[in-house]
Formats: C-alpha cells, sequence, structure tokens
C-alpha cells in the first residue's frame, strides 16, 4: 500500500510539472504585460513591482488594435458561417445520397485536408477574380480552407441521423429546402458547434492568408497586427506582451467555454466509437 | 425520390469555393511549373524542365535537397517525439492519476488553441542565449554547460525548432491518444492483474496492440503537418541562421518573395504530388474508421 502511495505521489508530480511547462508561455505573457520596458527586457518570469496597466491603452491606440480586433472578429465569424453552411449542404445530400459520384464528390472534397496550398497560383486566382487586398476575399479564401475537414466531421455525423425523419417529412409534404432547415439542422446543433469552434480558433489564429493577400493595413486581423507591432517594438516585450494578451484573450476564452466541444471534435474520425 | 429530395445543387456552394481556391491553384501550378513566370517581366515562357534540373541539380546556387532534407528530419523527429510522450502522457492521465486528470487535459491542450504566431515569438524570448528563460533557469541550478545558443547556433537550430513544435503539439496528440485508450476495455487490465501480469507486460501486450489504429491516425496526422511545416519556422528562425532550418514551404516562400515564381510554383507543385499520393492513403484510413 505504501508503495501505490508513493507512485501516486509521483503520477501527480510528473502531471503538475508538464502542465506548468505547457502553461509558461501564457504565463510569461500575462506577468510581462504589465511590466514597465525595462521590467520586460528579458521577458523574465518574475512579478512585476508595479502594475503598468496603461501598456494596454498604448497598444490599443499604437497598434489600432481596435480595427484589427473588428477585423478578425469579421474574418472568423463571417467564414465560420459560410464555411460550415456550404459544408453542411454538400455533407447533407453526400450522406444521404450516395451513388458513385456523389461517393466520388466526397473523396474529392475531403482530399483537401492533404492538399497543399499553392500561394504562388493562389495569388493569381485572387487577382484574376479581383478578390485581392479585399476583406471579401479573405472570408471567401478561410471559408474555402475550412469546408474538407467540416465537411468531413458533419458528414460522418449525418449518417447518425435516421433516414424515418426525412421520409415522414417528405410524405407531409416538405420541400428540400424545408426538409433541411426545418428537419435535419437543427439536428446538427453539436457537430455545428464543434466545426464551428475550431474554425472560428483556427482562422482567429491564422496570419499567413492576411501576409500573402492584404497589403493595406487598414483590413490587418489582430495576429499581423502582432506581427507587425513585434517588428515595430522587438525591444519593448511589455508592449509586444500586452498586445499578445489582447490577442490570446478571446482564444482561451472560447477555448474554456467550448473546450467540451473543441477536445470531441479532434477526436472524432480519430478513434472508432 | 433521392435525388429529388437531396438535390446535388446543395453542394454547389462548397464545390464552387474548393474548386476556386484549391483546387484551380493547383491545376495552375502543373502549367506554370514548366514555365520562366517571375515578377520582373511581364511575359511567360515555356521553358520546358528547366525549374526541375534546377531543383534537382544540387549545388547550384541553391541547395534544394538541403530543405527536402531538413522537412523530413523535422518530419520524423516531431512524429517520433510527439507520440513517445503524448502516449506516456495520456497513459498517466488515464491510469495514472485519478483526481484532476482532465483539468490537465485541459491545460496540456491549451498550446494547441494558442496562435502559432504567439507560440513562436514567446519561444524566440524563452530561447534568447543571453536573457532568455531557459538558460537563465539552466544557469540558476548549475547546468551552464547545457545552456546553449539555441535558434542562433547553426547546430541547434533544428532541433531547437523541433522542440518548439513537439511543445505544441503534444496536448493535440495527447487527447486523440486518451480518446483511444478510453475505448479500451477495462477488464482485460483486470484479467492481466489477476494472471500476475506486471504494468509493462500489460502496457506492451494489451494497451500498444490495441492503440495500433489510433497510433497510425496521429503518425499520419503529424506527417501530413510536418511535410507542410511553414509558420513556426518561419517565425522562429527565418530559415536561418544561414540556410540551416530552411523547410520545404519556407524555400517556397523565399522563392516567391524573390519574384522567382516558376521556381517557387514548381517547389510547390512537387509538394501537392507527394501530398495527393499520401492524402490518398490517409482519407481512405480516416474513411475506414469512421465507417466502422
Amino acid at each position: 500500500m505504501p508503495l501505490r502511495r508513493v507512485q501516486t505521489v509521483i503520477n501527480h508530480t510528473l502531471a503538475a510539472v508538464v502542465s506548468l511547462i505547457m502553461f509558461i508561455p501564457v504565463y510569461l505573457v500575462i506577468v510581462n504585460s504589465l511590466k514597465t520596458k525595462a521590467e520586460a527586457s528579458a521577458m523574465g518570469a518574475g512579478l512585476p513591482t508595479l502594475l503598468q496597466w496603461e501598456n494596454f491603452a498604448i497598444v490599443i491606440e499604437r497598434g489600432k488594435l481596435v480595427t484589427a480586433f473588428g477585423n478578425s472578429v469579421l474574418y472568423a465569424v463571417g467564414a465560420t458561417l459560410i464555411g460550415t453552411t456550404v459544408a453542411a449542404l454538400a455533407a447533407y445530400v453526400l450522406s444521404r445520397n450516395r451513388t458513385r459520384f456523389n461517393r466520388f464528390v466526397y473523396f474529392f472534397l475531403i482530399m483537401g485536408i492533404a492538399m497543399p496550398t499553392n500561394f504562388v497560383t493562389l495569388m493569381k486566382v485572387m487577382q484574376m477574380t479581383h478578390l485581392i487586398n479585399t476583406q471579401l476575399g479573405i472570408i471567401l479564401l478561410y471559408a474555402a480552407s475550412s469546408i474538407p475537414f467540416s465537411v468531413f466531421l458533419i458528414y460522418a455525423f449525418i449518417g447518425t441521423i435516421p433516414r424515418e425523419l426525412d421520409e415522414a417529412a417528405i410524405i407531409d409534404g416538405c420541400n428540400p429546402f424545408r426538409l433541411f432547415f426545418s428537419v435535419i439542422y437543427p439536428l446538427l446543433t453539436p457537430v455545428l458547434v464543434t466545426a464551428g469552434v475550431l474554425n472560428l480558433l483556427g482562422i482567429w489564429n491564422e496570419f499567413l492568408l492576411p501576409l500573402y493577400y492584404l497589403n493595406s493595413s487598414a483590413y490587418w486581423p489582430m495576429t499581423l497586427a502582432v506581427y507587425n507591432f513585434f517588428g515595430q517594438f522587438q525591444a519593448d516585450w511589455s508592449l509586444v506582451s500586452a498586445d499578445i494578451v489582447l490577442t490570446i484573450l478571446p482564444v482561451i476564452v472560447i477555448y474554456l467555454f467550448a473546450q467540451r466541444f473543441i477536445l470531441a471534435g479532434m477526436t472524432a474520425g480519430s478513434v472508432k466509437g | 425520390m433521392r435525388s429529388r429530395a437531396y438535390p446535388f445543387y446543395f453542394a454547389g456552394g462548397a464545390l464552387a469555393l474548393y474548386l476556386l481556391f484549391y483546387v484551380l491553384p493547383s491545376v495552375m501550378g502543373f502549367y506554370y511549373a514548366f514555365t520562366d513566370w517571375n515578377s520582373y517581366s511581364s511575359e511567360v515562357n515555356f521553358i520546358g524542365l528547366e525549374n526541375f534540373k534546377l531543383i534537382f541539380s544540387a549545388g547550384a546556387g541553391q541547395n534544394y535537397m538541403h530543405f527536402v532534407r531538413n522537412t523530413v528530419i523535422f518530419t520524423v523527429a516531431t512524429i517520433l517525439l510527439k507520440t513517445a510522450i503524448a502516449l506516456g502522457l495520456a497513459v498517466l492521465l488515464t491510469n495514472g492519476i485519478r483526481h484532476l486528470a482532465y483539468f490537465h487535459r485541459v491545460v496540456m491542450y491549451l498550446p494547441a488553441v494558442l496562435p502559432m504566431l504567439v507560440v513562436s515569438l514567446v519561444f524566440k524570448s524563452i530561447l534568447n542565449p543571453a536573457t532568455g528563460l531557459l538558460n537563465t533557469f539552466l544557469r540558476s541550478v548549475g547546468l551552464d554547460f547545457m545552456a546553449q545558443r539555441w535558434l542562433v547556433d547553426v547546430n541547434w537550430a533544428l532541433p531547437s525548432v523541433i522542440g518548439v513544435d513537439t511543445w505544441r503539439g503534444i496536448g493535440y496528440i495527447m487527447v486523440i491518444l486518451i480518446a483511444g485508450l478510453q475505448a479500451i476495455p477495462k477488464d482485460f487490465y483486470e484479467a492481466a492483474a489477476i494472471d500476475g501480469a506486471s504494468a509493462f507486460a500489460s502496457f506492451r501486450r494489451i494497451t500498444l496492440p490495441l492503440m495500433m489504429p489510433v497510433l497510425t491516425v496521429t503518425t499520419v496526422l503529424n506527417l501530413l503537418y510536418g511535410l507542410k511545416v511553414f509558420d513556426i519556422v518561419f517565425v522562429l528562425t527565418n530559415g536561418g541562421p544561414g540556410r540551416a532550418t530552411d523547410t520545404v514551404y519556407t524555400a517556397i516562400f523565399d522563392e516567391f518573395s524573390k519574384g522567382r515564381y516558376g521556381v517557387a510554383t514548381t517547389l510547390s507543385t512537387l509538394l501537392f504530388l507527394i501530398m495527393i499520393i499520401l492524402g490518398y492513403f490517409v482519407i481512405r484510413l480516416m474513411h475506414r474508421e469512421a465507417e466502422e
């Protein structure tokens, strides 16, 4: 019995140490965001002597974070709504009507999970469609990038909804639109939330597409604002930290509220059951 | 009746976006890979296999095979490290401790939801040779000899990038593995314990074989990620020092920013071919898992 207790103590210590290591970067940016420039120069782990709340006011003003925040919300929410909706519609007909052709279309769509983006020729496509350096362009790009994984998640889920529901609705005279939006769509809520949250976080965290395809700083999202701010104020880790805290705060809040859905989505398709 | 109740045009929106922004650029890549497309001239000329020759001939200014080598090292190292550590932690959080297990899982997954940009920036400061937290810590506990010049040392840069990426990826892989472990019936372990099997024996004889399908999936996910790695390298070292940490994707970006679109596209297209072949097997695998 004592041996088992020792083992338990070791296990708990090990888990605590690993969790601590995983939390260090978040801790670092939080404490350093409240330090003076001199105190934060080494990005040390010590606590600030005097809380410098004005760091946040400074970065919001100089980093133009109000605009950047609005842009991030616009891109993440817009692309998630468009991407998840078209993915749900596609997954629905492809899952319900499994002809040879539809199965091919399904595989063709989820192939995108593995496909790398050719940024060079995508630039050409963006120019041809006049979507380069536009907010609509970036929203459509993000929506497109979320489609393969969303289709994969939702397709599997639709398989679990009984077909008898569809048949009853059709007998009652539902047309395809009413059948989908009034009967099926509400039942998809759990998987739509999972896909939606994953897409939302993914888009919020991304910075490559804006870096390539948005030139004007008025359109930049939070991540690109951080990147640019880091370039300007590299020596001032207190301001960079404050900027980072404001960028990751929404991510952490969403994560804590929706971790059940996130962890569900991450394991879907990887583990049967 | 089927096709009337489930009209194909419902898939139109997803297909249109996917074709325009995924498939079209990739198909165009096959054409431009055979041209001298660049930012200095508006003319695009057909030059046959010149770009491919440039990429496959070693020592022609840029050593492209060196970037491929870095990418392979990065991919193999992160697969092994993430899988081994994540499996250990998954077992610890499933069988090792009961209290706080869920709390630890939430904390350990946290790095996966943080922006790659933020992770890379913070680690840039942690790994600073003079003032960084890691070296400060090593010196304070008397391990001065272990304090390296991490990201700025030619020999340590790639291992450092691999280390940071492993840190970020462990939680994600661990969560998938935990779900796999929870699906193993408890009776198996009880029966093994009654037969007098040691903890190690039941890990080897029960856990590992039953986890094989899940481990295959995580390996594939790590593989797809590793071959496409870009942002973590881009922010941590931008391929440096020298070109010690350049990978295929950072080399593409480099060619792209120098205006050599033809070469960049050729590299992209080669990567595309490899990923599509891998992707075909992955999709079949994932599909089988989901169907069963």
